[in-house]
């Protein structure tokens, strides 16, 4: 698996698949990336669970903040990794304990472990490394286009007006199948020492 | 399974672009409003704290100019673009995010002259030093970088003789800097040179030249290539310290590899506010559309005129790298192999007195300053596009007084050729 670049068709897959998302590290202080991705990941109808032990016995957006991922109560589809690299792996070994285990892990944007991601693939886990899943959605359903963002994807059909709550449609038509040659090449420069 | 990707002509057509969600209408509709309201208080709270996607204000941004955003990126190959008012808006917005009073930058000394005035007095007026260096020199981008270097500016196709750089020895140059090197793709569009795929970090445009193409609109454009590591030695805090206005957050952290083009629009054009109006917007998109089978026609017709021109007894030097036999040709077949571009300077035996009558004989080339027209242009750059540079910086930049500038048009090149055979012998 290359962790530099990911085909859309991978993303839409993950994205398109998974229902309940616990989010590690998830703030609730409203100014925080990891407050506003959690928000976005809800509106658009993922099952969001709140994992920082910090904040037991508050809510995130009426959502109940849980001490760890063993403390969930029920599967959980994907485990989003809100911390930095260094400490992510006691996190994937966690969520290989779970009963069942989850489907994916996904890290942050600025987020990448490669051991920890090896070993959740051995346990045959999908993982995604360095990626927000707020810009992916917003990405393949074209909404952040509103930002001027290439979406690398296209469409004839009728674009929807996103409402609270709604999901919206992952599978255009992709342009580069994930990347640029571009962003293939920043990936590579930034992974060999200089 | 892996999709198939659209080329290059489809993606000038449908890029950004989706029918209107409300009405259907298949043509981006222009969103004439300055304004967009919020669904609620938190609705608001959240566009104003760049936590959710959405329009607030045109100056930030306008669904029009979003397609044409998002159209340009994907063209460039880049990761996002932020459309403004002009291409001088364009790099002004740019170098603020880059640079500090104090700092400085290199640039090539073959620039549009526009370029070599707003570098010179208006840059250095905020603090912004800029040390040139030449386009066929590329040791002498080398030797102009200090400590306060934080960018490197060129243009792929320049401004006025047509030559062309070499981006990737610049790109190596600026790599080894650390610093991103910001091409100017005017003359080239991204259908004859896609800068970001030969080493460059950021791309910008005057969208009024090519793109737009029919003479009508102003605007301009950045490219965020998406391959700078702007956290790297803390040399860049626009993007890389928190934000004090939007609650602390760290650009680059928060935007990933669009960061640039992300504090081009919300630290740039939010504070210095040349937006550019969804009309021209509009135009300019419309323009796009077509850009592939232009930009053939453009070329084309340059080709041929270069070589008439080339053939006649009344010139002296035709500067077209189009030309076997011209010094960039090289270049031009390495970087530009569909095409040279339509943008070209000659001199006459007759010297500055036989370039001025050339102008006023000439019935089908417009006497004026712009080029990148459906129409053939002609203009004296000694006498107006470079003419407050001094002397000698005028044939650095290869403006000399006896040479004429053509923009090459996409009319029948016979009727080009016949206006000039009868302009040289009047």
């Amino acid at each position: 698996m290359n962790h530099d670049n990911y085909d859309d068709n991978y993303i839409r897959s993950i994205l398109n698949g998974v229902k309940s998302i616990a989010m590690v590290g998830a703030s609730p202080v409203n100014v925080r990336p990891s407050y506003f991705a959690f928000k976005y990941l809800a509106q658009r109808g993922y099952d969001m669970i709140p994992v920082n032990p910090g904040h037991v016995g508050k809510n995130l957006l009426g959502k109940p903040f849980v001490a760890s991922l063993s403390d969930i109560s029920r599967p959980v589809d994907m485990i989003d990794i809100f911390r930095n690299s260094s400490h992510i792996m006691p996190v994937v070994d966690e969520a290989l304990t779970l009963s069942p285990p989850p489907k994916v892990i996904w890290m942050q944007l600025g987020a990448r472990d490669d051991a920890a991601a090896e070993k959740a693939e051995a346990a045959g886990l999908k993982v995604v490394m360095n990626r927000c899943p707020k810009i992916e959605y917003g990405r393949l359903s074209s909404e952040i286009s509103w930002m001027g963002v290439n979406s690398r994807t296209l469409s004839s059909k009728r674009a929807p007006i996103p409402t609270q709550g709604m999901r919206l449609s992952l599978n255009r038509t992709s342009v580069g199948g994930g990347a640029t040659a571009a962003s293939d090449r920043a990936a590579k420069n930034k992974s060999e020492p200089t | 399974m892996t999709d198939r990707l659209p080329g290059f002509s489809t993606l000038a057509v449908h890029a950004g672009a989706q029918p209107d969600p409300t009405t259907g209408a298949r043509v981006t509709p222009i969103y004439q409003t300055t304004s967009f309201v919020f669904n609620d208080a938190d609705h608001a709270a959240s566009l104003f704290g760049l936590q959710a996607f959405g329009n607030i204000y045109t100056r930030i941004g306008n669904p029009t100019t979003a397609v044409l955003e998002e159209r340009i990126a994907a063209l460039e190959g880049g990761t996002a673009a932020l459309a403004v008012a002009s291409g001088h808006a364009a790099q002004v917005v740019v170098l603020q995010q880059l640079l500090m009073p104090g700092d400085e930058f290199i640039a090539a000394r073959k620039l549009y002259g526009g370029s070599i005035n707003q570098f010179t007095h208006a840059f250095k007026s905020f603090g912004w030093n800029v040390a040139w260096a030449d386009p066929d020199d590329i040791g002498s981008f080398e030797r102009a970088v200090t400590p306060r270097t934080k960018a490197i500016f060129i243009e792929s196709i320049a401004n006025p003789a047509g030559s062309i750089t070499d981006i990737e020895g610049i790109a190596e140059v600026a790599r080894k800097a650390g610093v991103p090197l910001i091409v100017d793709n005017t003359l080239a569009t991204p259908y004859l040179i896609r800068p970001i795929d030969h080493g460059a970090d950021i791309v910008v445009h005057s969208l009024t030249k090519f793109l737009g193409g029919h003479g009508n609109s102003l605007g301009g454009i950045i490219v965020d290539g998406g391959t700078f590591d702007w956290s790297k030695d803390n040399k860049y805090p626009m993007l890389n310290e928190p934000r004090p206005e939007y609650h602390g957050i760290r650009i680059q952290e928060t935007f990933g590899n669009f960061a640039f083009a992300i504090a081009c629009r919300v630290l740039g054009l939010r504070d210095l506010g040349p937006a550019i109006s969804p009309f021209n917007a509009f135009m300019i998109l419309t323009g796009i559309e077509t850009l592939p089978l232009r930009m053939q026609k453009h070329c084309e017709n340059a080709k041929a005129i270069a070589e008439f021109l080339a053939g006649h007894s009344a010139v002296a030097t035709v500067n077209y790298a189009g030309l076997a036999s011209d010094k960039y040709n090289k270049l031009a077949r390495k970087y530009a192999p569909k095409g040279a571009g339509a943008v070209f300077t000659f001199s006459l035996r007759g010297g500055y007195d036989a370039g001025v009558n050339l102008v006023s004989n000439l019935k089908l080339f417009s006497h004026l300053a712009n080029v990148g027209d459906t129409r053939s242009l002609v203009i004296h750059p000694a006498s107006t596009t470079h003419s407050q540079l001094d002397d000698a910086a005028k044939v650095k930049s290869g403006a000399a007084p006896d040479v004429v500038r053509l923009s090459i048009g996409i009319e029948d090149k016979e009727d080009l050729i016949a206006d000039l055979e009868q302009a040289l012998s009047a």
